[in-house]
């Protein structure tokens, strides 16, 4: 049977990961539509307007959708977790009214005049709301992002009454591993809706290769494919090196060591076994587990038994999540090399199997986000708040079958509303971008076939 | 400086905020029900599309500002009203997104109108069961919620949740009054003059009921010199209702403004009943309030931004003022 701690923990990973999905995605498009449009405005080319417009379709459905997920956010650190919110309240639900403040009412105060405001503002008073809309997604990643790290690497803070008080504002915003988790993030943001519009540029590509706002988008991605993916690879190692000093048993549970060793070896695949203490079937590279983590072939790796049983996150879940994400970052990066090799042979709008490779890597951002999400949320348990508050400790005290209901009822409504909605984005992106210029009254009246595409369009429409 | 003073004034104003602003939209959603023609229900969420998601906001900072200023409350109150809050949430999330999805496939408008409107009815009355819930008192010992998990529906709470739908929907009515023109402008007054009625006889009744549910709140309003004091407030708000009932024939903005005023005095006089309690019965804000530096730090921020909020909402409002037609970049 079930129990009321582990149905909480469902029910936030589910809520969590459905929600997170759409702010990753729309904290890299709207630093897109601001590229896009400020394109539009230094060169007056309708083609950077008409794309505009597609993708901010795209992102008014998505963004809809983190918003309504995102308000039950706020309310569940309450109704699931209250001893966890009368604990950290005097330091999350800061970071917490700071997002709200500086980044959801902006986000919200202008995204009406981006959506539905060109005609009335016109277009320079448009690009500055498309401004306020990316930089209040920024924002917010920095104040949740701030949030989470404190619960992973907590900081500036002294236990008072039973619960945090802060003693440095810059500490505990500013912890260890936030600038580090920051970084890593933002970079996978932009990653995931890079391989996004890169998959709906080789689309519009593979059916019509002269198509030439896919060719702008496809070409746009795959720069943000070769540059980006590798930095990132060295932001994610940074941010490894980073756990490894302050969550040594996050890292020995995604390496899969169980004995401390100095000269460890690299694990490239494996079983890793919480009872048996091992790591079964492991395929290992000599030494190279210590060369990674530490710099040096005979570096000393600490291993799960030097953690209490209690004090041990779940291995086999952290060990694999680890491998996808990483896993997906390789490919990332070599389809960015294969687009650079494709450049250089002017083959980029032309080579079929790159083509192909980009759409099928076009949701591979999302499996990488909710794979290292899990992974590090995985990876601090059995703690909440990492070495002093346990999850176990931090529920509300509520029957399980009231957390069991309304956990059923999200999956379904969760399941409906974002199937629906993510079909529907999906066929916006099926849609020839060159088209989206018409207004949409028209394309409805008409019932969904385009009327007007004769028509020029007009700058400033 | 008395912050948590000041911090229970400001998630007060920021509630408030939330239940005028999110209520005429969710007021919309009310009249989905009487008002069947697509392209007038159409006009009508386009009146609010380009700024639900701003009025909706003030929900977040509710919440999130009772977690910073005011864990204690803010872990009780989610507790107790786990099922409405829930409840509540899910039916944002599908009248939410309807304001996408209504105009992303004509062979679906149909169900996401009725999301939208069973969505904004279902919140509205959670709301409203909520509101109710708090007024007859919370089972708290020792910091611990210790109630039952249907310990917020009662026939009081029921009564509150259909003052609540029809008093958004008085909002919502006035606000589309403001929007609209010619015959549907006639269709919306001739709605409004039975639900002038409908909200007068309900505050009338939840006022009344909540002087019976706990004695305190009867001697803090009856008690002299209170009595005295305090009868402004129900005066002034039954002239408001008579005026209201008058311009709904003839006014276009005054409707909207005076609905506002009944909400906002009706708003006040609920105060008065429960200072200085943040979860009644017994819990104060004082008792529930997070440390004195996270307030200050908040405050900071707080006294910075809101002024900045409030100026670029306004900024919204004002560039989508005037009428509604059936433009809309959908």
């Amino acid at each position: 049977m079930l129990d009321a701690e582990i149905l909480a923990r469902i029910q936030f990973a589910f809520t969590v990961s459905f929600h997170i999905i759409f702010p990753s995605f729309t904290i890299g498009l709207a630093s897109f539509l601001f590229v896009l449009e400020a394109l539009w405005l230094r060169t007056r080319d309708d083609t950077y307007l008409a794309l505009y417009k597609f993708w901010l379709k795209i992102f008014a459905l998505a963004f809809g959708m983190g918003v309504v997920s995102g308000i039950v956010m706020s309310y569940q650190f309450g109704t699931n977790w209250g001893p966890f919110s009368e604990f950290t309240g005097g330091v999350i639900g800061p970071l917490m009214a700071y997002e709200v403040l500086s980044a959801f009412f902006l986000e919200a105060g202008f995204l009406g005049i981006m959506l539905f405001g060109l005609n009335r503002v016109g277009p320079k008073l448009h690009f500055t709301a498309t401004t306020m809309v990316a930089i209040g997604t920024l924002f917010s990643a920095f104040w949740i992002l701030s949030a989470n790290s404190w619960m992973q690497t907590p900081d500036g803070f002294a236990i008072e009454n039973g619960r945090a008080v802060v003693t440095s504002w810059i500490d505990a915003i500013f912890n260890p591993s936030f600038p580090y988790r920051l970084v890593h993030m933002v970079l996978a943001a932009y990653l995931t809706t890079a391989f996004v519009v890169g998959a709906v540029g080789a689309w519009h590509l593979i059916r019509d290769r002269e198509n030439r706002a896919a060719r702008i988008m496809f070409s746009m991605a795959m720069w943000m494919a070769a540059i980006v993916a590798p930095i990132q690879i060295i932001a994610g190692d940074m941010h490894g090196l980073n756990t490894l000093e302050h969550q040594p048993a996050k890292v020995a549970a995604m390496e899969g060591h169980f004995e401390t060793k100095n000269g460890a070896p690299l694990i490239l695949f494996g079983w890793p076994d919480m009872d048996a203490e091992e790591t079964k079937y492991a395929l290992e590279i000599p030494k190279l587990g210590s060369m990674i983590l530490t710099h040096d072939w005979d570096g000393k790796i600490v291993g799960l038994k030097d953690f209490a049983p209690e004090d041990r996150p779940n291995a086999t879940i952290v060990f694999w999540t680890f491998r996808i994400m990483v896993g997906i970052g390789v490919l990332m990066a070599l389809l960015g090399i294969g687009s650079l090799l494709a450049r250089w042979r002017s083959k980029l709008y032309s080579c079929k199997y790159l083509h192909y490779f980009a759409l099928i890597m076009g949701p591979s951002g999302f499996v990488a986000i909710l794979a290292g999400w899990f992974t590090t949320e995985v990876g601090r348990q059995p703690w909440v708040v990492y070495g002093l508050m346990r999850t176990s400790d931090a529920g509300s005290p509520v029957a399980p079958i009231a957390i069991a209901g309304s956990l059923l009822a999200f999956v379904v409504v969760y399941s409906i509303v974002f199937g629906v909605g993510t079909a529907y984005i999906i066929r916006a992106m099926n849609h020839d971008p060159r088209d989206a210029h018409i207004p949409k009254g028209e394309v409805l009246r008409a019932g969904g076939r385009p009327l007007a595409a004769h028509n020029t369009p007009q700058a400033g429409e | 400086m008395d912050y948590q003073l000041i911090w229970v004034l400001l998630i007060a104003v920021a509630v408030f905020a939330y239940v005028t602003l999110d209520g005429f939209d969710l007021g919309i959603g009310i009249l989905f029900p009487l008002i069947k023609d697509p392209t007038k229900r159409g006009r009508m969420m386009n009146t609010v599309a380009p700024i639900w998601d701003g009025n909706e906001t003030w929900l977040v900072l509710g919440g999130g500002g009772l977690y910073a200023a005011f864990p204690l409350a803010y872990s009780l109150l989610m507790t107790a009203f786990y099922i409405p809050v829930f409840i509540m949430l899910l039916a944002l999330v599908f009248r939410g997104v309807a304001f996408e999805f209504r105009f992303k496939s004509l062979n679906h408008q149909k169900h996401w109108d009725f999301a939208f409107s069973a969505g904004s009815i279902i919140a509205a009355s959670m709301q409203g069961a909520m509101l109710g819930g708090f007024i007859e008192g919370i089972a708290v010992e020792n910091g611990r919620f210790v109630g039952g998990a249907m310990d917020w529906l009662s026939p009081f709470s029921v009564f509150c949740a259909t003052a609540v739908v029809v008093g958004y929907a008085l909002l919502g009515t006035g606000w589309l009054i403001m929007k609209m023109e010619g015959d549907f402008q006639g269709n919306l007054r001739r709605l409004a003059k039975p639900a002038v009625i409908w909200m007068a006889a309900n505050l009338g009744v939840v006022s009344l009921m909540t002087t019976y549910v706990n004695p305190a709140y009867a001697s803090r309003w009856f008690e002299m010199p209170n009595i005295l004091m305090l009868a402004p407030i129900p005066i002034i708000t039954a002239g408001l209702l008579v005026w209201l009932w008058r311009a709904v024939s003839h006014r276009e903005k005054t409707v909207f403004g005076i609905t506002l005023g009944i909400f906002l005095l009706c708003y006040i006089g609920f105060g008065i009943t429960l200072y200085p309690n943040i979860v009644p019965p017994m819990i104060t804000f004082r008792d529930a309030a997070a440390p004195e530096n996270s307030l200050a730090f908040m405050l900071v921020g707080a006294a910075i931004l809101l002024p900045v909020i409030i100026g670029y909402t306004a900024y919204a409002y004002w560039v989508f003022r005037g009428k509604v037609n059936d433009e809309g970049y959908h």
